[in-house]
């Protein structure tokens, strides 16, 4: 019998589309300002989004000083108080988180770990963040317009919004429509990419169901975001209209200040359907690019791979196609027909189900698994007892009938700053700190990362679980002083300014982080190509920090799936993805 | 092992805050305690799997933490244990659906004996209006409010003459007959809320929504307007007090119709016997 040769290759199916000539910069320009590269264009994104994440925690700061110390600051009234939660919310959810999973984690993983040599449409990528940068700007300069930002609400809500008892509504609640509009029109430029690049670039070799969990959440909640952001484009521009035409949109009959309006025939409810429409799937595109990078992360650093692959798989989209028809389950006590709760408890707590799938999951990578309690795991730990925390709170707003006692009251600021907020930044933080050694070539300080860790997720939960219960005792949210009322005991107050004195705390912690990014640019160890020995392929680079084309001059080739770690019988504890099987089918019997 | 241990102390203090918080919801005023039952069910379900979750994880870290030699388990997938875990959250689930939704068809049932009456919000203040002695509201439209007609009845309907109209007053509700609350808003969104109530809903302008209760116990109740309504949203007070009935029908002879403060002729007040009619 003739003993073959095994050739590797065989077993790896072609890539979708044959390479194509990359663009190169000719000047320092084009290579570091006006760059096409997606990993240029993700260190613009990233630090932009930090950039006004800042103003945001700020913004925080001055909200809580109100809350913990009533009457206190003398230069923080009700109008400033409207206005810092509003900037705060929207630069938080949107121009922070959106901009940071999608424009800067996805631009520079998606390439990297599908083994592409840049985005597919890199032109229309660099567009994307300049345009981002703009709507980050306009939304910046309401801070030094006459009357200031707009004092909405996040949400916007109408008639509220484009009337005069509210703050900003000269020029602050313009130019935030004006920023969405500019934010929408620059993300779907980079969603595009991101979409057909995760589609048609892939390497020979890197099948759909071989895609680390990382991308699959990158990559879902891009095409959600490109279903979802339509509808605000169209409430934002129908508002607009409002504003600024006169026209009806969302505005009915109605008498302000005992001056009776033009305004006729408009619906409030149906800016609150579009509103939602955009930001229940909102909570998804934050949630599952955290979902996937955080399964990443708990696999690599506890060496073992992720349990139930598939079932990930199927569950980050099983999710996002839900989360489409639950919006309406904050509206509740909208005034709509009060029968959509049947349907709309229904299908958020079916929602339930397959979120639970990955916590489980999660939890059981751990089981019999070799952790290493590095900072990325500390940060993926706090993940997930702050996303269970905020999960489970989910299920008491959305089960309609909870939700009326408890709906715009401090329980529902202390659920989604949980499960949207506290959560995906620890994801964000704990990916930071492992990817930041590929960016920069160095590893990131360990002590400081750790104090790091300690008082933001400490501190963190110190906020916001026993602002629960002020919630449920019936405080409000929205209000920059509750007053005298008959049924709040003045521990209540104690409680609040002990939330504040934490939300000093953690957010002095942010500046140790800073320091550390820094500080370790300069200081810290060189980490080398792959320092936690990941399987993924953007660790397997030629070189370190990746150079322009990302891979030299072949392309890596996929044989195995993202998670060959501690395989039974191989030498070392990780297989990278692109290491041949030496015979054929024997290590890694997953896909 | 300290990680562990501090995130097992995460978990038992989470629990021992929840049983000893000083905060806790308002004593209930109205038939809605179904309501407290299901956020009862909840805070039960949802507390054992968050504390089961986050002990199991910390037993993982506590035993699987890394040492010299470890080397860890190679299991991509076990079929059974994800399908029962399904299962059994499902079961959860359902658990705290069905008597969510069960509750939620109480809610959204109005009992044909309800009476009806009207909360009107606006910045800033609440007006209230009771029917008669028709046991009727007359018919409103917001391009009538003018300072003679702040709720802007209409002046022909004749179910409105002998409405109560109350405006920045305290709204009055007699104990133990349910009452459907109408809620309209003049200009933005407001919220109709009292803590002890449970029940609450938005105010929408260009439109009437409701909710209904039965007050079972008497007190006077703090007003909150709980949807963001411009600057003075937090200022945004009432009362509501809970009466005896008999109290409550003195109280109500000594309002004035819409026919008076209109200057119309009047209409004869309504009377009423104590104990009602």
């Amino acid at each position: 019998m003739v003993d073959v040769p095994y050739d590797a290759r065989a077993d790896a199916p072609p890539a979708e589309v044959p390479e194509v000539e990359l663009y190169h910069p000719r000047s320092w320009w084009t290579q570091y300002v006006f760059s096409q590269d997606a990993k240029v264009i993700a260190i613009q994104y990233s630090l932009t989004a930090s950039a006004i994440g800042l103003v945001a925690l700020v913004l925080s700061w001055l909200m809580r000083l109100q809350l913990g110390f009533p009457g206190t600051f003398s230069f923080i009234d009700a109008s400033q108080y409207l206005q810092f939660i509003t900037m705060h919310g929207m630069i938080m959810v949107i121009y922070l988180l959106t901009a940071l999973f999608l424009g800067g984690f996805g631009n520079y993983l998606i390439p990297l770990m599908v083994g592409a040599r840049d985005m597919v449409f890199p032109y229309v990528n660099m567009l994307s963040y300049w345009i981002y940068l703009l709507a980050v700007l306009v939304l910046a300069s309401t801070f030094f317009v006459p009357g200031g930002p707009t004092g909405a609400g996040w949400t916007l809500y109408p008639p509220q919004a484009v009337l005069s008892g509210t703050p900003g509504q000269d020029w602050g609640i313009v130019l935030m429509l004006v920023s969405l509009i500019l934010f929408i029109i620059g993300f779907t430029m980079g969603g595009l990419n991101y979409v057909v690049t995760v589609l048609q670039a892939r390497t020979r070799g890197m099948t759909l169901m071989r895609m680390p969990l990382t991308v699959w959440g990158i990559f879902t909640a891009t095409v959600m975001a490109l279903l979802a952001f339509p509808a605000l484009f169209v409430a934002s521009v129908m508002m607009l209209f409002d504003r600024l035409l006169g026209t009806s949109f969302f505005m009915p009959a109605l008498v302000e200040m005992g001056q009776q309006m033009k305004y006729g025939g408009g619906s409030p409810i149906l800016f609150q359907h579009l509103f939602w429409f955009f930001g229940h799937p909102e909570v998804y595109i934050v949630a599952l690019p955290a979902f996937g990078i955080v399964s990443d992360l708990i696999s690599t650093h506890a060496r073992k791979n992720i349990f139930g692959y598939r079932m990930m798989v199927w569950a980050i989209v099983g999710i996002g196609a839900l989360s489409f028809v639950v919006w309406a389950h904050h509206m509740y006590v909208s005034g709509m027909h009060p029968k959509f709760g049947f349907f709309f408890a229904t299908t958020t707590l079916i929602i339930a189900i397959p979120t639970a799938i990955k916590v489980y999951n999660w939890v059981l990578t751990l089981w019999r698994g070799d952790i290493h309690l590095t900072v990325p795991m500390l940060f993926a730990l706090g993940f997930i007892i702050t996303f269970v925390n905020g999960g489970l709170t989910g299920l008491f707003l959305g089960n309609v009938v909870v939700d009326v006692p408890l709906s715009d009251t401090m329980f529902v600021v202390a659920h989604f700053h949980m499960v949207m907020g506290v959560a995906p930044i620890m994801v964000v933080l704990g990916a930071i700190y492992h990817w930041y050694p590929k960016v920069t070539g160095r590893m990131l300080d360990d002590w400081m990362g750790k104090f790091h860790f300690w008082v933001t997720f400490l501190g963190a939960y110190l906020i916001f679980f026993p602002m629960h219960y002020i919630g449920l005792l019936g405080v409000p949210r929205r209000y920059h002083d509750i007053g005298d009322t008959s049924f709040i005991p003045s521990s209540t107050h104690t409680l609040n300014a002990f939330i504040t004195v934490m939300a000093l705390i953690v957010g002095f912690a942010q500046m140790v982080f800073l320091f550390n990014l820094v500080w370790s640019l300069f200081r810290g160890r060189p980490s080398g190509g792959n320092p936690w020995r990941a399987t993924t392929l953007e660790w397997q680079t030629p070189e370190t920090p990746p150079g322009h084309g990302n891979w030299g001059k072949e392309l890596p080739v996929v044989y195995r799936w993202a998670y060959d770690y501690s395989v039974p019988g191989a030498a070392q504890d990780f297989i990278p993805q692109n290491q041949p099987r030496t015979t054929p089918a024997v290590q890694g019997a997953a896909p | 092992m300290v990680v562990a241990l501090i995130l097992l102390l995460v978990a038992v203090g989470s629990v021992l805050f929840h049983i000893y918080s000083p905060w806790w919801w308002t004593p209930i005023a109205t038939n809605w305690s179904y309501i407290d039952h299901t956020i009862s069910i909840t805070f039960w379900i949802t507390g054992a799997v968050f504390f089961a979750v986050i002990a199991f994880m910390a037993y993982c870290v506590f035993r699987f933490h890394h040492k010299e030699g470890r080397r860890a388990a190679y299991n991509p997938e076990n079929k059974k244990l994800e399908w029962w875990l399904t299962i059994g959250t499902a079961v959860g689930v359902g658990a705290m659906l069905a008597p969510g939704l069960v509750v939620w068809h109480q809610f959204v049932t109005v009992p044909a004996d309800a009476t009806e009456i009207e909360v009107m919000g606006q910045q800033w203040q609440w007006s209230f209006r009771l029917p008669g002695k028709d046991g009727r509201m007359g018919t409103t439209n917001v391009r009538n409010i003018s300072p003679e007609n702040p709720m802007g009845l209409n002046r022909d309907d004749p179910h409105g003459q002998d409405d109560v109209v109350i405006e920045s007053g305290d709204l009055h509700l007699p104990i133990g007959k349910p009452v459907k609350v109408l809620l309209r808003s003049l200009d933005v969104l407001h919220n109709f809320m009292v803590p002890e109530f449970r029940a609450k809903m938005d105010m929408v302008p260009g439109m009437v929504t409701y909710f209904w209760m039965t007050p079972i116990r008497t007190g006077t109740f703090d007003v909150l307007c709980a949807e963001l309504c411009g600057v003075a949203h937090a200022q945004m007070r009432a009362k509501v007090i809970v009466q005896e009935v008999s109290e409550y029908h003195a109280w109500l002879e000594t309002q004035k119709t819409f026919a008076e403060l209109s200057g119309r002729k009047a209409v004869t007040k309504a009377t009423y016997k104590s104990g009602g009619n």
